[in-house]
């Protein structure tokens, strides 16, 4: 069981390509913790004109405390579901800051510390509905996050979809979540490791 | 903290703009006309849903802003309490129609979630490059109030506020946000009706035949009867008398001109709406509006870890220009940094303010990012 | 006759200075004076009837008669209109606008107000000239037509403000002329009795600015051509190709019965509010297809 944290200014950043669900996962991700964990939160999101094939992001600032700046200056948790995005934000994680990507879009990481997970294959495969990758994310973050309750994001998944859609996206979350939960220790995931990034410099803003 | 209170209302993880929305239903509205625009158009979309499901709400899309202007225009003449929303290209076709609002004192609310310009410009990314517009967009000498806000919670206040002085003072309102504010979510808990100062039109007491449109009053705003309650009278966009009817003699007109002005002048104090951050000690003083006032706040956290005495002025109305809150803060500043999302058109208010008092630094950015707090802390510390 | 002038003395406005700002000759006058006879003989009530003009000469009609009258921007009388009806689809919505604002800086206006059939009668004063600024020349001024901005003769064609109306959907379209008075009177009531969007062109001299310069000597002259060449629709269609020459048909084009939207609207209204019906949201996107809706959105819709 997760209990509820001080948190100052944690900061998430969600990309990927348009199309893929970023901003809706961003803003489950981010209602669920406003209104269920009772955090500050802030959602901001960037895209381009474009309706499909574009860059697409969210921000997310979370903390105890009321958020002044809305946006992302030093990510605390990068989720990468495209190569470009994966190029164009790594340099903005903090030293210590995690980096999860869609091992099955994402070939190529900038670090060898990473997190990965097949997401797009993985729903692909077992859900045969492509489009539910973005809530299998949403599984895999709240098993990830250290102050994220599954009952609290399941709540929140349920409040933002019509009834007829909850069986799909409850069972694209459970999805997420366990595979997640084989896969990463968050109490790793989240422990500065000294010499993790073997020289490469991260750019702090 | 008032969670007691807070237990009652409802809370909502909402955009910017919808939380316009909630604010106008609050405040009364029950007329939204429009065109789509981005990053504006949420709020039309929430408002297609929401009119009409209430008992008396309207819902137009107009072909175009033009429309858009003249059907609201319409709406409050016939009593409604009527707004519409748009972005920069939007926001140009409106002028026109605006000017007409401002001559025949139509109450109204204009939202203008300002992109990147000019023209179609960069229709998703934030920029305030319609601050000076937004006061001086349609043509001739006039009086407007223009407010904004800075976060989700203030998208709703200022809306609300944004309706209490339209009617209050018979005049359009503009609320000026940007594309971060209004595509920002935050938690926000929605007040319950009660709990709110609504400001309604202040009608005729007089009978229809002693009633005169345009007469000047105590605070020079005349009571506004909606069309068909039997206060027949004449509105026109023409330069009018107190019955209304068109005149070029220079006492009428004179008379009538001055009035706009004079019913918005004198009630300063009432409109002139800011926060102060961390001024009482400042020696360093930030300008800031809009989201840029979210960086700025951050900017004051940082430069005060680093021993500087730095202090924030928020400007939740433009214009008429809070003057006497920035001469308090000229007075006691070595410097004023204003940063902005433009090249310096609040700045320009400030210097004609303080530029003798004070000496200001300006911090401009207009590739349709956000100023960072680092950039506006560094403007801080630097000098 | 006697009676009449009564009458129409019964509907203007007494507390404004006249004279009024038409020119001796102009058709102007007869249309107010068909308006206020139509409305009488509907029996409206002052209070219900509200007047919305645009801007040129037709517009000043609005500051003379005594019902609820807005002068609006020009071009956008349609547009104060709408949001007039909707606001209170009670009220009689008149909109009297002149060639200028119904045809070229309001063009889109007028589309749309027949394509979306709103509850509002438009009177468009074809008099194929703007008036008040001098003579220069309209959509409406006839192929060849001297003005002053056409010192050359007109190269361009003028549109038929019928054809296009009917063309947009209005709910009814008539033509009537100053000269053909009764029918004008009869046109103009149905107009403001029926439902939805219905527009009256009506044929209306302007012998200063454009008759002058066009060969018409006097302002009699002018309803003379108006006389001539004015002619009931049924005889027009009757007429050989070749014998029509100037002429032009009056009477009615259009006449259908769809709802107006301010009546559709207010149905849609009372079933969503409906006692006992469900309170539900409005469809939600799915999580997966929110973005895409909010994509296509994000397309520029300019």
């Amino acid at each position: 069981m997760k209990t509820a944290q001080e948190l100052n200014r944690f900061e998430i950043r969600l990309s990927g390509t348009g199309g893929q669900g970023i901003i809706t996962l961003g803003r489950i991700l981010g209602g669920g913790l406003a209104l269920g964990m009772g955090y500050h939160v802030t959602q901001t999101q960037s895209y381009g004109p474009e309706a499909r094939g574009g860059a697409s992001r969210s921000d997310l600032v979370v903390s105890s405390r009321r958020i002044s700046y809305p946006k992302t200056e030093s990510i605390d948790l990068l989720v990468a579901l495209s190569q470009e995005a994966c190029y164009a934000y790594y340099r903005f994680i903090k030293p210590g800051g995690v980096l999860l990507v869609d091992s099955g879009l994402v070939r190529q990481t900038p670090s060898n510390v990473f997190l990965g997970l097949p997401f797009t294959d993985l729903t692909v495969r077992k859900l045969k509905v492509p489009q539910a990758m973005n809530v299998v994310v949403l599984g895999a973050l709240t098993w990830l996050l250290p102050f994220a309750e599954a009952r609290v994001m399941k709540q929140a998944l349920r409040d933002s979809l019509p009834p007829k859609l909850h069986e799909l996206n409850l069972k694209a979350f459970q999805l997420g979540y366990s595979e997640a939960r084989k896969a990463f220790d968050p109490h790793e995931a989240w422990t500065p490791k000294p010499d993790d990034d073997d020289g490469d410099e991260r750019i702090v803003l | 903290m008032a969670q007691k209170k807070s237990k009652q209302r409802k809370a909502v993880f909402a955009l910017g703009n919808e939380a316009v929305v909630e604010g106008a239903l609050l405040a009364g509205c029950s007329f939204y006309a429009g065109y789509p625009i981005t990053p504006s158009s949420e709020i039309m979309e929430v408002m297609a849903a929401r009119l009409p499901r209430s008992e008396d709400g309207v819902f137009i899309q107009m072909e175009d802003e033009i429309a858009s202007m003249g059907a609201i225009i319409g709406a409050s003449l016939a009593g409604r309490k009527a707004m519409t929303a748009t972005s920069g290209p939007g926001f140009s076709l409106m002028q026109e129609n605006l000017g007409f609002a401002c001559m025949t004192e139509v109450p109204l609310v204009v939202v203008n979630v300002m992109r990147g310009g000019p023209s179609t410009g960069l229709p998703t990314s934030p920029a305030q490059g319609d601050v000076q517009q937004a006061r001086w967009g349609t043509h001739g000498d006039h009086p407007v109030i223009v407010l904004s806000a800075s976060d989700v919670r203030e998208c709703l206040e200022m809306t609300i506020t944004a309706f209490n002085f339209a009617e209050k003072y018979r005049t359009p309102v503009i609320l000026l946000l940007d594309e971060i504010t209004a595509h920002t979510r935050e938690k926000i808990e929605l007040p319950e009706p009660g709990e709110l100062e609504i400001v309604g039109r202040s009608y005729p007491t007089v009978p229809p035949e002693w009633y005169k449109p345009y007469e000047d009053t105590m605070r020079g705003v005349s009571p506004m009867p909606p069309i068909g309650s039997g206060y027949r009278h004449h509105v026109t966009g023409l330069t009018h008398d107190v019955l209304g009817f068109p005149t070029q003699r220079p006492d009428e007109v004179k008379a009538i001109m001055e009035r706009l002005f004079r019913k918005i002048d004198q009630f300063y104090p009432d409109i002139m709406l800011v926060e102060e951050y961390m001024t009482e000690d400042a020696d360093i003083g930030v300008v800031a509006y809009g989201s840029v006032a979210r960086s700025a706040e951050l900017a004051i956290d940082m430069a005060r870890e680093q021993g500087y005495k730095a202090g924030l002025i928020k400007l939740k109305t433009l214009f008429p220009f809070p003057k006497p809150f920035v001469n308090r803060l000229a007075a006691r500043c070595s410097r004023i940094v204003v940063p902005e999302m433009n090249m310096g058109q609040m700045s320009r208010e400030v210097k004609r303010v303080a530029a003798r008092t004070t000496s200001i630094r300006t911090v401009n950015r207009i590739d349709g990012q956000i100023i960072t707090p680092t950039q506006i802390c560094k403007a801080i510390t630097q000098g | 006759m006697a009676d009449i002038t009564e009458l129409i003395h019964d509907y203007l406005r007494h507390n404004k200075k006249f004279p009024h700002v038409f020119c001796a000759g102009c058709g102007h006058g007869i249309v107010l004076g068909a308006l206020i006879r139509s409305i009488h003989a509907l029996g409206l009530s002052k209070d219900e009837v509200c007047i919305v003009a645009g801007i040129g000469c037709s517009g000043r009609i609005a500051a003379y008669v005594d019902f609820n009258t807005v002068h609006t921007t020009h071009g956008r009388a349609l547009t104060f209109a709408t949001g007039i009806k909707m606001a209170n689809p009670k009220l009689k919505v008149i909109t009297i606008m002149g060639d200028g604002d119904a045809m070229s800086i309001g063009g889109n206006h007028l589309i749309h107000a027949a394509r979306r059939n709103i509850g509002v009668t438009a009177l468009v004063l074809n008099n194929n000239i703007y008036g008040m600024t001098g003579g220069q020349c309209s959509a409406t001024t006839p192929q060849g037509a001297t003005t002053q901005t056409t010192p050359f003769g007109q190269m361009e064609k003028a549109f038929d403000i019928v054809t296009l109306a009917a063309a947009a959907g209005a709910n009814g379209v008539y033509r009537g002329s100053t000269f053909h008075v009764n029918m004008l009177d009869r046109l103009v009531a149905t107009a403001i009795e029926r439902p939805g969007f219905n527009l009256v062109e009506i044929i209306t001299p302007c012998h200063t600015q454009y008759g002058r310069k066009n060969k018409y000597k006097s302002a009699v002259d002018m309803f003379k051509w108006i006389k001539k060449n004015c002619v009931p629709k049924e005889k027009f269609d009757a007429l050989p190709e070749a014998d029509r020459g100037e002429k032009m048909p009056i009477g009615t084009f259009v006449e259908k019965d769809h709802k107006g939207l301010e009546q559709l609207y207010g149905e849609l209204q009372a079933r969503l509010n409906r006692p006992g019906r469900p309170v539900a949201e409005p469809e939600q996107p799915s999580a997966q297809h929110a973005e895409e809706s909010r994509n296509i959105m994000n397309k520029e819709p300019k």
